[in-house]
């Protein structure tokens, strides 16, 4: 029996762990029942799980709060934890593949431990409906420790124009860019497009852009209809935030810039003359 | 006021990642070296709370030799010392690599009020060493934080959440790991450069056990490497630019 930390029947990234969990043994999917999220608590739940009902492996999705609540359970039961994993294959010990530079490089590794604990990468397999999610209230058998990390309050933040992560379309400048000002071509085109304005780390790093605007590794992941990269290299840093697009448009000057081996469509040019001249023939395509 | 921050070194990767011949690395004949971005914000933050508040940092690492320069480039940005785990370069799982930081940790005469870490590191992200690391020294760990503020012995850490900020309030001593963007981290100065080659590394040589999250080779993933349609140079490229997106529905 394989044990799945679930959040909701309905959320996709728990049906993709549920899907993958089904290589391993019949599923058991269970949520906590709480609507105050404290890891090492929810963790503790589920170690009296495992300790009630004895299962071959505990998975959860790949997501900040399943690797956390995972990694609590682990560091509870010493045993080794494979975060992010895309396969699984049965052996002694089995064999996972799981994720590394955020997507860029993938790791073959055995991993040991009783039970197996592994988070699922998301979209790492197609996701399947979950049956039957069992509610499982929080124990009453905690430490002050456990108790102690848990939300205290909510900050709700206004949203302002479309959201990074959620647009269709994305247009994004790098360190070709040359300076915040140097924006006002891109906000122009993502305006248009009624699309939200993206960055590289180059660009944040140099204090151009906020960090929210920040695709990339350590930025936002983005998954529009589609991507235009402005005076971007392609760096694997920012490769792993938009690799989610269906479509990639690079306007580069560097013929030779690695963005084009991951780019669906080609402009070399300079960013400057080019979003302009697109922005401009947007224009007179809408008769304006 | 103690800190300690601590940081993995890891190959400054291009555009192209390109695996040693054995497949257990990538190469690095051509690379430079850095420390995880999450990690950056976690040494300025480390930094930014002394100023504030007082007291000391420590910069910690598990690596090579090499990777002494990692721990003057963050003390040239104002950490006061270092402790370096001295490895022979080879991999060390997420659990091997938590149990020995918590014995340098346990070795300190002075404890530390906050350990930080960044979030995940950059190359293998196993999402798990703070969390580890906290379990093993019984204090609260709160992850993935992009504010930090003390007040009265306790540490408030927000964290981003779609919508919001989850706030946190955890009593001190705790281990915080943070995500970049919770501070621009500052170039280090000239004479801070200078004043990191004079301040102290404690060396220490952990033995390494055997790994249970054990790497067995890396891949390259399928599909990179794609024909881009050219569309054109230059701003002449525009009116089939906007065929394009007439095509994909998109005007």
């Amino acid at each position: 029996m394989v044990l799945v930390f679930v959040t909701s029947p309905d959320d996709e990234l728990s049906q993709q762990a549920g899907a993958f969990a089904r290589a391993l043994g019949d599923v058991e999917a269970i949520a906590i029942d709480s609507t105050g999220y404290a890891p090492a608590a929810w963790a503790q739940t589920i170690v009296e799980l495992i300790e009630q009902r004895d299962p071959a492996a505990v998975l959860a999705p790949g997501t900040d709060r399943g690797n956390e609540v995972l990694a609590h359970v682990a560091a509870k039961l010493d045993q080794p934890l494979a975060a992010n994993c895309v396969s699984v294959a049965a052996g002694e010990p089995p064999s996972v593949v799981r994720v590394r530079w955020g997507g860029s490089l993938l790791e073959q590794a055995r991993l040991h431990g009783t039970p197996l604990l592994m988070t699922v990468a998301p979209h790492a397999v197609a996701a399947e409906p979950l049956s039957d999610v069992e509610a499982v209230p929080v124990t009453d058998a905690l430490s002050e420790l456990d108790r102690v990390v848990r939300v205290a309050e909510r900050v709700q933040t206004p949203s302002a124009g479309v959201s990074l992560a959620d647009a269709d379309v994305v247009v994004s400048g790098g360190r070709g860019v040359g300076s915040a000002e140097g924006f006002a071509v891109i906000e122009e085109l993502a305006s248009l497009l009624g699309g939200a304005v993206g960055c590289s780390r180059a660009v944040t790093s140099a204090g151009w852009r906020p960090h929210t605007d920040q695709v990339g590794q350590t930025g936002t992941k983005v998954s529009p209809e589609l991507y235009i990269a402005c005076g971007i290299s392609g760096a694997t840093q920012h490769m792993a935030g938009c690799k989610g697009a269906k479509k990639l448009l690079a306007i580069n000057p560097d013929g030779e810039a690695s963005i084009f081996a991951s780019a669906d469509y080609a402009v070399i040019g300079d960013l400057h003359e080019v979003v302009p001249a697109i922005s401009t023939e947007i224009r007179k395509a809408r008769g304006g | 006021m103690n800190i300690l921050v601590c940081v993995k070194r890891v190959p400054l990767t291009g555009g192209k990642i390109v695996l040693t011949d054995d497949e257990r690395a990538i190469s690095t004949r051509h690379l430079g070296f850095t420390i995880s971005p999450h990690e950056e914000c976690g040494a300025e933050e480390a930094v930014r709370l002394v100023e504030q508040h007082g007291g000391a940092s420590t910069v910690l690492t598990l690596g090579p030799a090499e990777a002494e320069e990692q721990l003057r480039d963050v003390m040239a940005i104002g950490v006061g010392g270092a402790v370096h785990l001295v490895t022979d370069g080879s991999e060390w799982d997420p659990q091997a690599t938590a149990n020995a930081i918590v014995e340098a940790i346990r070795a300190q005469n002075d404890p530390y009020d906050l350990i930080l870490f960044g979030n995940e590191s950059a190359d293998a992200g196993n999402y798990q060493v703070p969390i580890r690391v906290a379990h093993a020294l019984g204090l609260p760990c709160v992850t993935g934080i992009k504010a930090i503020a003390m007040q009265d012995g306790s540490l408030r850490c927000e964290q981003e959440v779609p919508g919001g900020r989850d706030v946190y309030v955890v009593p001190m001593p705790g281990v915080v790991s943070v995500k970049e963007g919770i501070n621009l981290p500052r170039y280090p100065s000239v004479p801070g450069r200078l004043r990191a080659k004079r301040k102290p590394v404690e060396a220490l040589t952990p033995a390494r056990p055997e790994p249970l999250l054990e790497m067995v080779r890396l891949t390259l993933p399928a599909g990179a490497g794609k024909q881009a349609q050219v569309l054109g140079r230059g701003p002449d490229a525009a009116p089939v630019v906007v065929g394009v997106l007439q095509e994909l529905g998109l005007i």
